[in-house]
């Protein structure tokens, strides 16, 4: 068991440097000059020299890159070429509202797409299964950022029920409309998936074994069918957090909540290339190890892929 | 494979055959709906800013008086030609690496299979914008971001089709025979592999017009005054209590060519390869 993780963690090693990589060439095409963008354009040539060995400049892309690396392992992120805050320390005071805003959408995913997902399959082939896979091919259909503008048109505007934007200090009623938002995306996938594998283990042997003992037929989904379909719904419930990073920068964007995604746009609207890079990296730093995280617990709730990796 | 789908099977599936003639409506308004419309996208009318939809205008005009109907026709060049082309790119470039990686195993498959990992590990979005935020906005910088975030998922599932096929007696008595990788990739694999990268390819492609429309959102895609459907929503947000108008025909345009590929695509999987049903 030990193993397995070991293992998983020194395959996560080279992924998170290959990010880190791609991320450094991406800032070698950045316009502009980092050196100039911090002294200014009417800086003598020595002071501009100097920066310019001072930040290695002067050196191959190679030692740049390990320079990065190693700024990198200090977590030093840059500073923005506006604010001149440091990238980190916004980083880290935005971080945790996207998060309380990615956990509510991740609740309001699971249990009504779970909800939606089993209900679908028990009325297999009936007009609200048709109904629910529709709203599902359409739940990934449509784009957040619009979505979002219908239901604040719709919640906000004409009905009146609910604020339109904002995170008014931390009231519950604000995060209603973005987390709904944001998590419809992945709302989708949890229906589709929930009804696909609740249909499979319901057609297996045992279900039907439980049937003819005699079970009530809310036993048997829910008992025992229920927990093994949930196997692979539960790995993509923590995948998915890919689209919730991505849904952040434009839900955020829409209702005005101060995440990282409403960071990443002020910097992409003010060319901030160094916290444009920072989002971009921290977002797939973060991505990937909570993959690495579902994997290995992946590995501890399916026995029976504990059981084929100690054999 | 491509012999089991026919156009009666077509017609079994409403869905599907709805979703087929919005298509079709889709590329026929790109094509030649510009020349169709009454109004040019970029043609400033003051006497008329804010209009809601009517005779005049079908959709409505938006804050600097240009017809939205026309512009939302307009913008369907740019949200399709993106969607698909770079919907091929990728494709392209991940049926290649993928078929390296799968045919030639170990090292080689470790490192490509590695490669794909980095990518992937990157939310698509973000890493869209970190690519088209560091070049100039437009056309080409939409196309090239796109590519690059969705080429590594086709190569890995080219991958491992190529691992499953590679395994197949007809490859083997072709390797018997002396035929190089490149011919074997060619004649045999790839024939075999298509349907399934056909499957895929035609599911993506909503998700390819989804990021195109976002990276408008964002500013980062094709420049004003060309209007894109992504932009529209995005500069007349402000006006969505009083003109809502202006961000809902573009925001169901999007939807409705997304949802036609997504119902397309689910058609097609189905009947080529029930086994892959989600």
């Amino acid at each position: 068991m030990a193993l397995y993780i070991l293992k998983r963690l020194l395959l996560f090693i080279p992924t998170l440097l290959g990010i880190t990589l791609i991320t450094f060439i991406l800032m070698q095409y950045m316009p502009g000059d980092p050196v100039t963008a911090m002294v200014g354009e009417r800086a003598s040539p020595e002071t501009i020299a100097h920066i310019r060995t001072e930040l290695g400049l002067d050196k191959s892309l190679t030692y740049q890159y390990f320079m990065y690396l190693k700024r990198l392992g200090t977590g030093q992120l840059g500073r923005s070429y506006y604010t001149n805050r440091k990238v980190s320390d916004d980083l880290l005071q935005k971080f945790p509202n996207t998060a309380r805003l990615a956990l509510a959408a991740m609740l309001f995913a699971s249990v009504i797409g779970i909800g939606m997902g089993v209900f679908a399959a028990s009325k297999r082939g009936t007009n609200w299964d048709r109904l629910i896979t529709l709203l599902s091919v359409g739940g990934i259909s449509i784009p957040v950022f619009w979505l979002g503008l219908a239901l604040m048109l719709l919640f906000a505007f004409y009905l009146q029920w609910l604020p339109p934007s904002g995170m008014g200090n931390g009231s519950l009623i604000n995060i209603i409309l973005p987390a709904i938002t944001l998590g419809t995306f992945s709302l989708s996938y949890i229906v589709r998936v929930t009804r696909s594998t609740m249909l499979e283990t319901l057609s297996q042997p045992y279900v039907a074994a439980a049937r003819a003992k005699g079970l009530s037929e809310s036993n048997v989904v829910f008992k025992h069918a229920l927990k093994n379909a949930l196997i692979p719904v539960v790995t993509l419930i923590g995948l998915d957090l890919g689209s919730y990073l991505n849904g952040a920068v434009l839900t955020e964007t829409i209702f005005g909540w101060d995440g990282l995604g409403r960071y990443a746009l002020d910097g992409i609207l003010k060319r901030d290339y160094p916290v444009i890079m920072g989002v971009v990296l921290f977002g797939a730093v973060i991505f990937v190890t909570m993959n690495l995280l579902v994997d290995i617990s992946y590995h501890f709730l399916d026995p029976r892929v504990r059981v084929k990796s100690e054999q | 494979m491509l012999d089991n789908l026919s156009i009666k099977d077509l017609t079994s599936s409403t869905p599907a055959l709805i979703a087929v003639i919005l298509l079709i409506m889709l590329v026929l308004t790109a094509v030649v709906g510009p020349i169709l419309v009454s109004y040019k996208p970029d043609v400033v009318d003051l006497d008329s800013l804010k209009q809601p939809p009517g005779r005049a205008h079908l959709f409505g005009t938006d804050s600097k008086g240009r017809d939205i109907l026309s512009r939302v026709v307009y913008g369907s060049r740019i949200s399709l030609s993106v969607g698909i082309i770079a919907a091929a790119l990728s494709l392209c470039l991940g049926i290649f690496f993928g078929l390296i990686a799968g045919y030639f195993g170990r090292t080689v498959d470790a490192f490509f299979s590695q490669v794909f990992d980095i990518f992937l590990a990157f939310p698509s979005l973000l890493l869209a914008i970190g690519i088209s935020a560091v070049m100039p906005p437009g056309l080409t910088s939409v196309m090239l971001a796109i590519t690059l975030v969705g080429w590594a998922g086709f190569a890995r599932l080219v991958r491992g089709i190529t691992l499953s096929l590679k395994e197949q007696t007809y490859v083997e008595a072709s390797r018997a025979l002396g035929a190089s990788p490149a011919r074997i990739l060619y004649k045999h694999i790839l024939p075999n592999a298509l349907p399934l990268i056909l499957v895929a390819g035609s599911l993506r492609v909503g998700g390819f017009i989804l990021l195109e429309a976002a990276l408008s959102f964002l500013g980062l895609g094709v420049q004003p005054p060309t209007p894109t459907w992504g932009s529209m929503i995005s500069l007349n947000r402000a006006y969505i209590n009083s003109a809502p108008w202006m961000v809902i025909f573009p925001g169901l345009a999007i939807s409705i060519t997304v949802i036609s590929f997504n119902i397309l695509g689910d058609f097609v999987r189905d009947k080529l390869d029930p086994r892959m049903q989600v």
